[in-house]
């Protein structure tokens, strides 16, 4: 019989430069419930046990280690917890699909806009939102889970390039904090 | 020539810096202009096409004499302006566009031959005979074209992009610039302040005077502290902004370390997407030129630089100046030159009712029309009335007035308006949907004009944005601008236009006469304004004298449209983050490791990497090793990773009747627990792509597609859904990255797969099944893309790895092993098995011989058009076999034995090629037209490419196990 | 260049794929003539002033958006979910 050794993509790496974080982190169940018409009602009942409910666009909410995210029409991804048995939507594990990256760091959202085409600054995307988005060439969902934190969630066969893209801009963003003006 | 206590450079920081094998010393805060004026160097450059000696003409970005090569470490970088180049310490940088020396330039003999070279001299000259174009002409114009030179390495220098959001953009730092954004500040609006220069301030550094009582200089300092310290406003220098676009889309090119020596990780510039709610347009003007006779010698320069260079630099670039202006403004050059000690010759002021009064004699209602000195400036000819004076310069600081720095009113379309009182091109305003021009940018010459309509935009723009502020302005100079237009000085010699690209007076009267009146074509005869200033200094003047030579006026004959970018962008910085890694996402099988520690040559497959092929110790060619894999599936078990194939998870009650409506043939009769293949159409009746789908459920499909179309696939169904079927009960996601999908395939292959299977399962072929391995849930399915029994296991991707290198093991004790991507072909090309190379977007399926698989009793997406004539029958190509004992190449062409080979004869093409060990011949798909009927045939096989014609048998596309009796077993 | 996605607000061009006009909407039902067919998947104007096309929100939600667009003046006056448009 085969000894099946479980492996994440980046088998946990880190890194801190500049005052900024990143690194793999591991968020448990990542499950895909897709609500079908007429499904609603069902849904908003299979998920009351677990104190969530679906998000509104460009959200997500926790509670108790159990996040919902929004991830797009009628569509959410139920992460660190198993899903409950739900009526009304088509449910999908997506738990070996995506490799969740934490960055965080004052100058984080500085090193998301050398790759994200997208608004970041807090009053534009305050802590609880969930933004479907690119970064750089990879399609993402990213989370503003603090001021100075963000989760990006990318593909899992992407994750070495997600690192290097993120790594590299990193660098960058240190390196400018040494030259003034 | 330095002058004491003047300038804002840092003298207590000396830099040392190289210019054409010599070192010179600078102070930190000059550019390499002032630097080098600062060290009497006078002669920096050669022009264009001539080959004049040039020097130094303005002091900021649209400079088109001053253009230098920087020599880095690893890079060298052409046509850098000196007067945007700021010095550090070991910078080092050369003359270019010359022959020789700077000095004794070998091709300043075009400059002799320059009644020769007038405008259209190319269009004129290098007609005839044809044969020359390419092997004379061509190689001539191409050496004495273009300007600086590249090092012909890669620039592995570090360039940024990035992002950036605001309210309020905020387009220069002049007065109007930091009152508008002290305005948006104060009020608490998200600003951005762009200033191209390394210092804030604008021409304020340059002009001095006072606003509210204070210093110019001390009121800059103290706005800009202010604006430091919000926490809403942040400050970009050294950012140009050079387009404006859609929807308040603005690009920037910042200069992050190119005033410093490099350093790892430090961009050398970034290349800014801004996206602001508001923009003010605050760029201020820039002075322009007289045409004169020889007004291009290095000393004759830009009045409002020698101010420059005098009061923000402390540097004289001569110790007689003369100035020779048409405003009252530039007086103020005169004065402070005077006060600062220097000698002014003269004030020549064309105007004849200007003022006499100065400390220095002046010459109202004179022109200048002649220059002399060789490699410098050292006297000037000056005609009043019918009077010629000389005068004894080595410095002319000329000015024809000003023009507006409107170029981003007209990214999107905006044409500028003649302003017959300013004599200038002003911004039409709304050009630029949330962009204003204020101050310069909008012909308020005057400080006070700048302020007030500086405040007045952020003002609109902070209402707009909701919010209140109450700023007052500041007291300050009102000059009014009075101007007598002054282009060109009448004189039979050569008096430049435009420097950058040796255009004259004459080149535009030439093209005005041989036909060319249409300020474009005038453009493009001409050459003027095709430069890097991109006829900053030269436009306007321009098309004054074509106004002129056609006897029009300006507002007729129109002005050329200024496109991005305002100044010139290095492609590196465009494109950064998109090289090397950069250029796509790499993605990565769990099994990549595991082939690469057998040696396995990874190969791309759309953005994944695949092994190619497993060498084996003594196999010294791919083949080698290729073969042996094929034969090692046809007789005992290889494993392959298949895990890049897309896999979409289709679930509702109407997933079935979804699958129905994609695919041409039926899948809502497809028992649970079955596999079926599937064909996928365009709307068009062209291919779209092929797989398997499994019925895991009732209610529960799993799609495959090939690896090619995955992405393409997903967005079709999404528009299926969306568009034709929203309110069914289907909804679908990609599974492509959760699931490691291993195949399994040759006559041990159920041996294998037993081996490893928690409880054995008994497949039918096309059957699925759920499975454990090793406390893991899997599913299985019997598929075969290889012809031989074929197994496929998926596990979730983190036992990906382990699952591979397990089966591998187990393979490699049945006499089997891991096989790669060129096996895998060989395989599916003797099975007769299509891939996107077959189903290349061209394609029908009558043409790949399935249209049986269209069913006629439903309606599926493309089957209507897949009816349409053209679209079926025998004069189409259709999927044929080749068999050949030569060698044979796809991308070969198809012709009838004996006819002749071209266009016309063309019967077809060949797709996919192969060796096969199995049939023990080189064996081929192709397109042939009506070639199912054509089984048997002989076909000449021509590529032109590879120099191949052979002589191929037509067969059917199946070549191994017809039948399928081995897929069944 | 800016879109405003129903659901996911104003993005940047880039995030989205350009697919052709609204006319692929309008799928002919079973039976209609060759010459409907031809019309619906070929035929096109090409309007200067106000067009309404397809377009993909493919970094985004993958919704698929009817983009109501000037193309002489850029301007974007709508932008709609293609699967909740009124039909």
């Amino acid at each position: 019989m085969p000894e099946l050794i479980a492996k994440s993509a980046l088998d946990g790496r880190s890194m801190n430069v500049g005052g900024v974080t990143l690194a793999e982190v591991q968020v448990g169940p990542i499950t895909s419930i897709a609500v079908l018409p007429g499904g609603t009602k069902a849904v908003a009942k299979g998920l009351r046990p677990l104190g969530l409910s679906m998000p509104e666009p460009n959200s997500f909410h926790e509670r108790k280690g159990a996040r919902i995210v929004w991830t797009g029409r009628e569509q959410a991804f139920l992460i660190g917890v198993d899903c409950p048995a739900l009526e009304g939507a088509a449910v999908t594990d997506q738990s070996d699909g995506w490799t969740v990256l934490a960055l965080s760091g004052p100058a984080a959202v500085d090193v998301l806009a050398r790759l994200v085409p997208t608004d970041l600054r807090l009053g534009a995307c305050p802590v609880g939102r969930a933004l479907r988005t690119g970064v750089n060439h990879m399609n993402a969902v990213i989370l503003r889970t603090g001021d100075y934190a963000f989760e990006i969630m990318v593909f899992r066969s992407m994750a070495r390039t997600a690192w290097h893209e993120l790594e590299t801009a990193t660098h960058m963003v240190a390196a400018r904090a040494g030259v003034k003006i | 020539m330095r002058v004491d206590g003047k300038g804002l450079i840092d003298r207590t920081k000396p830099v040392r810096f190289r210019f054409d094998g010599r070192d010179y010393a600078g102070y930190k805060g000059d550019t390499l202009a002032s630097a080098l004026l600062a060290n009497d160097v006078r002669l920096v450059g050669r022009s264009f096409k001539y080959h004049r000696p040039r020097g130094v003409l303005t002091a900021g970005s649209e400079e088109p004499n001053a253009l230098v090569e920087v020599v880095g470490p690893s890079n060298k970088t052409p046509n850098v302006r000196a007067t945007v180049q700021e010095v550090f310490e070991g910078l080092v940088t050369q003359s270019q566009n010359r022959l020789g020396s700077l000095r004794f330039d070998l091709l300043a003999v075009n400059d002799y031959l320059s009644p020769f070279l007038s405008a259209g001299f190319y269009y004129k000259t290098f007609m005839w005979p044809r044969a020359f174009w390419e092997g004379l002409y061509e190689p001539l114009i191409r050496r004495a074209a273009g300007l600086g030179s590249l090092s012909g390495r890669h620039d592995e220098g570090v360039y940024e992009k990035a992002f950036a959001f605001c309210d309020v953009l905020v387009i220069g730092s002049g007065p109007a610039g930091l009152m508008a954004a002290l305005t948006a500040g104060r009020a608490g609006a998200d600003v951005i302040l762009c200033e191209e220069s390394h210092a804030l301030g604008g021409r304020l550094l340059s002009d001095g005077g006072t606003i509210g009582g204070l210093p110019a200089g001390d009121w800059v300092a103290q706005v800009v502290a202010e604006l430091e310290a919000l926490p809403n406003v942040r400050i970009m220098a050294r950012t140009t902004v050079t387009g404006a676009y859609d929807h308040g889309t603005y690009g920037a090119l910042e200069r992050v370390g190119l005033h410093k020596p490099a350093r790892p990780n430090l961009p050398r510039e970034c290349f800014w997407r801004i996206v602001a709610k508001h923009a003010v347009l605050a760029s201020g003007a820039l002075e322009r030129p007289v045409a004169f006779e020889n007004n291009d010698r290095p000393g004759i320069m830009m009045a409002s630089a020698v101010r420059t260079y005098l009061n923000r630099y402390g540097v004289v670039p001569g110790r007689r100046v003369t100035l020779f202006a048409n405003t009252d403004q530039a007086r103020g050059v005169a004065r402070d030159l005077m006060a600062a000690g220097v000698t002014v010759a003269a004030i020549v002021d064309p105007r004849p009712d200007a003022s006499s009064v100065e400390d220095c004699p002046v010459h109202v209602g004179a022109e200048v029309i002649g220059s002399r000195g060789r490699l410098g400036l050292s006297g000037i000819q000056v005609r009043k009335g019918s009077e010629i004076i000389e005068i004894e310069t080595d410095c002319l600081a000329m000015s024809g007035g000003w023009n507006p720095t409107l170029h981003l009113t007209c990214h999107m379309n905006g044409r500028p308006r003649w302003s017959e009182e300013l004599a200038a091109f002003v911004p039409m305003e709304g050009a630029v949907p949330g962009l204003v021009a204020v101050g310069a940018a909008n012909g308020s010459f005057s400080t006070h004009g700048a302020l007030v309509t500086g405040h007045a935009a952020a003002l609109k723009a902070v209402e707009a944005l909701g919010r209140k502020v109450s700023v007052a302005v500041p007291e300050a100079e009102d000059m009014p601008y009075r101007i007598k237009a002054l282009w060109a000085v009448e004189g039979t010699g050569r008096a430049w236009l435009d420097f950058a690209n040796d255009v004259t007076t004459k080149d535009v009267k030439l093209a005005a006469q041989e036909g060319f009146r249409s300020v474009e074509h005038m453009k493009r005869y001409t050459t003027q304004g095709m430069a890097p200033d991109q006829g900053k200094n030269s436009n306007v003047a321009a098309l004054a004298v074509l106004a002129d030579a056609t006897g029009r006026g300006i507002p007729e004959t129109g002005t050329t449209t200024f496109r991005p970018p305002y100044v010139p962008v290095s492609i590196a910085a465009m494109g950064a983050g998109g090289r090397a890694e950069g250029f796509a996402p790499q993605r990565f099988l769990t099994s990549d490791q595991a082939s690469r520690d057998r040696g396995a040559p990874m190969i791309e497959a759309g953005l994944w990497y695949r092994p190619s092929y497993f060498p084996k110790p003594g196999e010294t060619t791919w083949r080698e090793a290729c073969d042996r894999e094929v034969m090692m599936v046809r007789q005992a078990v290889g494993v392959t990773d298949v895990s890049t194939l897309g896999k979409i998870d289709i679930q509702g009650r109407d997933a079935g009747r979804f699958l129905d409506f994609v695919y041409t043939n039926t899948f809502s009769t497809l028992p649970v627990g079955r596999v079926r293949y599937g064909l996928m159409l365009r709307e068009d009746g062209h291919v779209l792509d092929d797989g398997t789908s499994a019925r895991l459920g009732e209610d529960h499909y799993l799609m495959t597609t090939t690896t090619a179309a995955a992405g393409l696939v997903m967005r079709h169904l999404d528009f299926v859904h969306q568009a034709f079927c929203a309110d069914w009960q289907v909804r679908f996601i990609s599974v492509t990255e959760a699931w490691a999908q291993f195949a399994v395939a040759g006559p041990k292959a159920r041996e294998l797969v037993q081996s490893f299977l928690e409880t054995p399962v008994e497949l039918p072929f096309m059957g699925e099944a759920p499975v454990r391995i090793g406390g893991v849930d899997g599913r299985l399915f019997r598929i075969s893309f290889s012809g031989e029994e074929g197994y496929e296991i998926a596990v979730p991707t983190r036992y990906g790895e382990a699952l591979f290198r397990d089966l591998v093991a187990r393979a490699e004790t049945m006499g089997g092993g891991p096989y790669g991507m060129e096996a895998l072909n060989v395989l599916r090309i003797e099975k007769g098995f299509i891939t996107h190379a077959e189903i290349h977007g061209r394609v029908t399926a009558h043409d790949i011989g399935m249209e049986k698989m269209v069913s006629a009793k439903k309606d599926c997406i493309g089957k209507a058009a897949a009816t349409r004539p053209g679209m079926w029958g025998p004069e189409r190509e259709q999927l044929v076999g080749l068999k050949a004992n030569a060698p044979i190449s796809a991308g070969a062409h198809l012709f009838v034995p004996g006819t002749e080979v071209h266009r016309e004869t063309d019967q077809g093409y060949v797709t996919s090629v192969c060796w096969s060990p199995t049939v023990g011949a080189w064996l081929g798909l192709a397109f042939l037209k009506d070639g199912r009927a054509r089984h048997g045939e002989k076909i000449r096989l021509v590529d032109h490419l590879r120099g191949l014609d052979v002589i191929c048998e037509v067969t059917n596309p199946v070549f191994h196990d017809p039948e399928g009796e081995k897929l069944r077993a | 260049m800016r879109l405003t996605c129903p659901l996911c607000g104003e993005r940047d061009r880039r995030e989205f794929y350009y697919y052709g006009a609204e006319d692929y909407l309008h799928r002919p039902g079973e039976g209609a003539s060759l010459a409907e067919w031809d019309s619906y998947l070929h035929l096109r104007d090409n309007v200067a002033g106000v067009v309404r096309d397809l377009w993909y929100h493919e970094a985004g939600c993958a919704q698929w958006l009817v983009v109501t667009r000037n193309t002489v003046t850029h301007e974007i006056s709508g932008v709609e979910l293609v699967a909740e448009r009124a039909k």
